[in-house]
């Protein structure tokens, strides 16, 4: 069983964000990249169904900052093959990206395709679904579970609130990876770094990407806060009192 | 009479052959087990401990004598394994006197066994002969009081899995084979002398036989006492030949093996872990065969006498962890016996299910992952170990295996994720490092473009934890107004790797490394001084490894050279009652006890000692990854346990730390033990300031 | 502007997300509501804030389905031309919006806090940064669960119904097997009063009792962020939250919560919002009424004490 699985690089959240001159986009200067932790979750599911069940799995990801090591951390998860698509420019959209993977799909052999549910950078869209359907092909997002049983698939769509839908996709399909069976494994540094000598980094063109997310944006600006809470000082014995004084004037007590 | 001793007295000359023959054929026995015992020491890699060897030998040869690692912390065992021990010794050279007189001298028309020289030979056997059984009965006596040391439950199977009823059955053949061997000893001594009629030089030449002698006189023995001592005589022989086959296959083993094992230790184990090989890496991290460990690692399984020392010093195991450092060597030596075919005859028999396996897993199988990850790399067992085992550094090893197949908690794996993305543990962006110097009214200098005297290297938790960074600018403070010439490296610096290393992720540690020695070429400075125990164990120890040879000081070492110039002045004496608690890796691992104390008591301040102090101090449970780590299953935290005995010691003001984590951990376990308000956690530091305001 | 949104039903109920997106749709212009399913219809009374129910029915739409309602609603939206169509930032509409921005070729723009003709807003990076999209109509916008408010949208009534034939469902390529309900028997937190919620800094399983016994003075009961429900420290019953359950207590009382954006969704509309957090920069301050950073381990003994 062949699972493609496509990973994309977004900004690191732990640092500050900052609008850069433009007013339009981040400050990408001194931003860290890091692989979108729902497509840490998609290659997991993977690599658990290729383990189970035989198969293999290729890694693809975007041209971008950090990518190479993205990719070879995957090969050393585990991943068969790992291929990074070029010449999709800078910052593309997901309908963009998502343009570049089918075209790069495309010829290859393959019974599913896994990414992740969403990113924190999904302006026009979530990628799983844009990539199904420039593939003509079906899909499930926020999947939870997967089986694969001769030519189908047996999903789990997560609702809110432990909610969920089984369903039964035919392959070849895509689905969004909300969570993996288990946590994204670990990968030794040291086996990160037998891959980057030892692991062929394919190249494929993204070709023609003829998409567009459609929109441009206008102006990128930081949500104001509310007012935010007011704060209660003192020791604990002091606040305590001071919740409790709250809740009996509004009755809670 | 002829002052002598007349040597296989009154047998017929085919009972001294038949002797010789069946002790030729137990010695034949011994060698060949003790070959097999070898060649499976053999199977294991070099461990490159063959230099300095004189010096080796006889530093081994003094501890040996002195009995400094037996004594240490228990006075009693001491006292009576250095009369078992030169007891055994004595009578193991008058046999071989004997034996060399009578086999070998004789033949060449020497006779040494006569006369005052038979005397004084006669003397010290009689002596150390008591010795040797009074010895034996204080451990049979310290046995019978049931100590925890040699309690054998183990922490990591219920009770019903396993079966160490041999190991008991071995103990006591050991003890009362040695013992029943002197006894029979001094009762042919005895039954020679009444069978003799008491010649006279017997009386002060064996004074024991010779009251002895009177007592089966008395007895009404004197009759048969040729043909008692005869049977008496073949009994002891055969017990003692017994004991001879026996020893390479029992604990016995440790009277050979032990002062060889001591021989062979690393002084700097633990300390200084190995490196990873290139072509081990290839074949996968950590010890996966046998023939993975080095001879050392294999004679240390064997070298453990069951002394229980390690377990009772464990934290991990006091905590309720299922790890023994113990019971770690005996599975890894039933392991090693299993899969080499060497034999010991009483076996611990268990089933935790790898003994039925075809290739168990060594990290996984033989030894739990639980048990491996419960290890705070605190030293204790390695220390406590009287034979120089070295626990530490096969627990790494098994560790790097599960490491490498990603065997460990969420929460570690997050943590390592962290390091190494961003270069800490908290998951903050690295340029949060120096954060914490905002606050000053000054600005630090920064080492990679000013050259200063002093480099900081801060750490992870000085930085990034906000009651330790308060810690740290008050360091800060002090040091700039002494006029100290110091510097930090700021987002340069990284995690030093200490504990990562022992979380057993090597690659991960040598890439920090490269980083942080990269970040130090840059900078300019003469010493380095930390705040962190754990930062200054392995860039004093490890660094050199990989060429990075510094000057290191823990910043107590540095404030004391202050004080001592006038640099900084002590304006007001303090007046409280404080204990100190040594941090592992500053005590035990570096030998830096006296340092802080002598700082405490430049500030007036009166130190009250734990029990557990200095090399032998207990410790807070952070090390080897475990502040990172789940620990709601343990019964009860090492660092609760460690206030419970610093407020056993009465009124106390403070509890002074000199670690970051061991701040961190000591103020949680003062509120979680429920003793807010009983005793608060300062760092020295926090003292020094009051002092000099 | 004409303005189309899908209505979203589980198990025979609309979800909250409906109400809201048909509010906004009143404020834009007229609202039709596309309504998917089988033997539905009497849910078009709850729609009486709409202009007209695009009601189509087909067994294949009984549940929800990729597949059959892709191809549903593309019928709808090729039929009606509506200048925008809103769809939830959900689950379910995670599998329509992209889908149809790509056969039908028109602009999408997710996350959407606030739509306008001509802009949509979006919040990205984790809440951290809002953008706004220029757009042009026809454009599709998915739109966040609590951007609007579900009032606005609520009201019985008639609504005008238009009966639309379904197209060609057969042979889809994903079938809905069943609905897996999550293990029952425990407290359903959307009905408590009073919700002692705790996050990671809790710390430990162990300290569990602890918020349980002050949820037990209080009347109310104790639910939880993600990461404890990951370490299966409650149940997946007790999860506030994007992907758990999205609660409007009288009392929300936040141990440890740090205030990440998808569990904010699921608890911002709660009448009072007293959160504990020794960080004061955890955004959870900004959506809570009242804050403090004194340690939960020191302030929640105290609390049940005085009660």
């Amino acid at each position: 069983m062949n699972i493609i699985v496509l990973i994309k690089q977004v900004p690191d959240l732990v640092e500050e964000l900052e609008i850069d001159s433009s007013g339009k986009d981040l400050d990408r200067e001194w931003l860290k990249y890091k692989v979108n932790e729902f497509d840490d979750h998609a290659l997991e599911e993977a690599l658990l169904l290729k383990e189970d069940q035989g198969g293999s799995v290729i890694a693809m990801a975007l041209d971008g900052q950090d990518v190479d090591k993205a990719l070879y951390a995957a090969a050393a998860k585990g991943a068969d093959r790992v291929v990074k698509v070029t010449g999709v420019g800078e910052n593309p959209s997901n309908h963009q990206a998502a343009k570049a993977f089918a075209n790069a799909i495309s010829g290859m052999d393959y019974d599913l395709i896994f990414t992740g549910v969403q990113s924190v950078e999904d302006r026009d869209g979530q990628l799983p679904v844009l990539v199904a359907h420039y593939l003509g092909l079906p899909h499930v997002s926020v999947v939870s579970g997967v089986q694969v049983e001769g030519g189908k698939a047996v999903v789990h769509k997560e609702y809110g609130g432990g909610m969920m839908a089984e369903l039964e996709v035919d392959l070849p399909a895509v689905l969004g990876i909300q969570a993996a069976r288990e946590t994204p494994r670990y990968v030794p540094v040291a086996r990160v770094r037998r891959a980057m000598r030892g692991t062929e980094l394919e190249e494929v063109s993204a070709g023609d990407v003829d998409a567009s997310a459609g929109s441009e944006v206008a102006r990128m600006f930081k949500p104001e806060t509310g007012a935010g809470a007011e704060m209660l000082e003192g020791s604990a014995e002091e606040v305590a009192d001071k919740i409790v004084g709250i809740l009996k004037e509004k009755g809670i007590v | 009479m002829e002052i002598t001793r007349h040597i296989f007295r009154n047998f017929p000359e085919w009972l001294q052959i038949a002797f010789y023959v069946v002790g030729f054929a137990t010695i034949f026995y011994f060698l060949f087990s003790s070959y097999k015992i070898v060649q499976k020491y053999r199977k294991g890699r070099p461990a490159g401990r063959w230099n300095n060897f004189g010096a080796r030998f006889m530093k081994a040869l003094g501890t040996m004598a002195k009995h400094s690692t037996i004594s240490k912390r228990n006075k009693y065992v001491g006292y009576a394994h250095w009369m078992i021990f030169w007891g055994f010794v004595v009578l193991f050279i008058g046999t071989v006197i004997v034996a060399l007189d009578h086999d070998f001298l004789r033949f060449l028309g020497f006779h040494l066994l006569k006369g005052n020289f038979y005397v004084v030979f006669s003397i010290f056997m009689d002596v150390f002969g008591v010795a040797f059984l009074v010895g034996l009965l204080m451990m049979a006596f310290r046995r019978a009081k049931k100590p925890p040391e040699l309690d054998y439950t183990r922490p990591d199977m219920p009770k019903d899995k396993y079966d160490r009823k041999p190991y008991v059955t071995d103990d006591k053949i050991f003890l009362w084979l040695l013992f029943l061997i002197g006894l029979t000893g001094f009762f042919i001594e005895a039954l020679r002398i009444v069978g003799d009629n008491f010649p006279p030089f017997e009386s002060y030449s064996s004074p024991v036989g010779w009251s002895l002698a009177h007592v089966l006189a008395i007895l009404g023995l004197s009759a048969k006492a040729d043909s008692i001592f005869l049977y008496t005589w073949w009994f002891h022989a055969v017990m003692v030949l017994g004991f001879i086959a026996y020893l390479p296959h029992s604990k016995a083993m440790h009277i050979i093996l032990d002062f060889v094992n001591l021989m062979f230790k690393d002084e700097m184990a633990a300390k200084r872990l190995p490196k990873v090989t290139e072509e081990k890496m290839k074949e996968g991290m950590g010890y996966l065969k046998l023939e993975d460990f080095t001879w050392k690692e294999l004679m240390d399984f064997d070298a453990c006498t069951k002394c229980g020392r390690c377990h009772v010093a464990c934290p991990a195991r006091a905590s309720g962890a299922p790890l023994s450092p113990r019971d770690l060597i005996l599975e890894m030596r039933t392991y090693a016996e299993t899969t080499a075919g060497t034999k010991e005859w009483f076996m611990q028999q268990e089933s935790n299910g790898w003994t039925g396996k075809k290739n168990p897993a060594i990290a996984g199988d033989v030894i739990k992952a639980d048990t491996l990850w419960s290890c705070t790399t605190c030293m204790a067992c390695v220390e406590a170990c009287p034979v120089g085992i070295e626990h530490l550094t096969t627990i790494v090893n098994l560790r790097r295996t599960l490491v490498d197949e990603g065997t460990m908690e969420d929460s570690l794996q997050d943590v390592l994720m962290n390091i190494g993305d961003y270069g800490n543990s908290f998951g903050q962006s690295d340029r949060m490092r120096a954060k914490w110097t905002k606050e000053l009214d000054f600005k630090i200098k920064d080492a990679r473009k000013e050259e200063v005297d002093y480099l900081w290297f801060v750490g992870d938790f000085a930085s990034y934890d906000q009651r330790i960074q308060g810690i740290s600018r008050k360091v800060a403070k002090i040091l700039n107004d002494a006029g100290v010439n110091f510097g930090i490296m700021y987002e340069a610096e990284k995690n030093s790797g200490n504990d990562v290393r022992r979380i057993g992720e090597e690659g991960l540690y040598e890439m920090l490394v490269e980083d942080n020695m990269a970040a130090l070429e840059e900078a300019s400075f003469k010493e380095i001084f930390t705040t962190d125990p754990h930062t200054l164990n392995t860039l004093k120890n490890e660094y050199p490894d990989f060429g990075g040879n510094y000057t290191v000081k823990h910043y107590t070492q540095l404030l004391i050279e202050l004080i001592k110039s006038g640099k900084i002045q002590i304006k007001n004496k303090l007046n409280y009652t404080v204990t100190y608690h040594d941090p592992c890796y500053l005590g035990r691992y570096n030998g830096i006890t006296e340092e802080p104390r002598e700082l405490l008591k430049l500030l007036g301040v009166t130190v009250k000692e734990m029990p557990r102090n200095r090399s032998n101090s207990f410790c807070c449970g952070a090390g080897g990854g475990r502040i990172w780590m789940d620990d709601s299953k343990l019964e009860k935290r090492p660092s609760e346990m460690r206030i419970e005995e610093a407020l056993a010691l009465g009124q106390i003001d403070c509890f002074i730390v000199s670690c970051p984590k061991d701040y961190a951990m000591y103020s949680d376990a003062v509120k979680t033990s429920g003793n807010e308000g009983k005793l608060v956690v300062k760092d020295v530091v926090e003292l020094l300031e009051e002092a000099i305001l | 502007m004409k303005v189309l949104i899908v209505a979203e039903h589980l198990n025979g109920k609309l979800e909250d997300i409906t109400f809201e997106m048909l509010g906004k749709a009143k404020e834009l212009g007229t609202a039709e509501v596309a309504l998917l399913g089988h033997n539905a219809k009497d849910m078009a009374a709850q729609l009486g804030k709409a202009d007209t129910v695009i009601y189509m029915d087909s067994p294949e739409l009984a549940q929800f389905n990729p597949d059959t309602y892709g191809k549903a609603l593309k019928a709808i939206v090729e039929a009606r031309q509506p200048d925008i169509v809103l769809i939830g930032n959900t689950s379910m509409g995670m599998d329509l919006a992209a889908a149809l921005s790509v056969d039908m070729n028109m602009p999408l723009v997710a996350y959407a806090v606030d739509v306008a003709p001509d802009k949509v807003v979006s919040s990205l990076y984790g809440g951290k940064m809002n953008v706004e999209s220029a757009v042009s109509t026809p454009f599709i916008a998915s739109v966040l669960a609590g951007a609007f408010p579900a009032d606005a949208g609520r009201g019985e009534g008639s609504p005008a119904i238009e009966e639309m034939a379904a197209p060609d469902l057969g042979g889809a390529k994903v079938r809905f097997k069943q609905l897996i309900e999550p293990e029952g028997g425990d407290v359903d937190i959307t009905q408590q009063p009073i919700l002692v919620s705790v996050g990671r800094g809790i710390q430990n399983e162990d300290n569990l009792p602890m918020a349980e016994e002050l949820a037990g003075k209080l009347g109310g009961a104790v639910s939880a962020s993600r990461p404890i429900i990951d370490n299966k420290w409650l149940p997946k019953t007790r999860q506030v939250g994007k992907s758990g359950l999205k609660v409007k207590p009288k009392l929300y009382l936040a141990l440890g919560i740090s205030g990440a954006p998808e569990h904010i969704e699921g608890m911002k509309d709660a009448d009072l919002i007293i959160a504990v957090n020794t960080d004061p920069k955890a955004p959870i301050f900004d959506y809570a009424h009242y804050g403090t950073t004194v340690d939960l381990f020191d302030l929640v003994p105290a609390l049940t004490s005085k009660l």
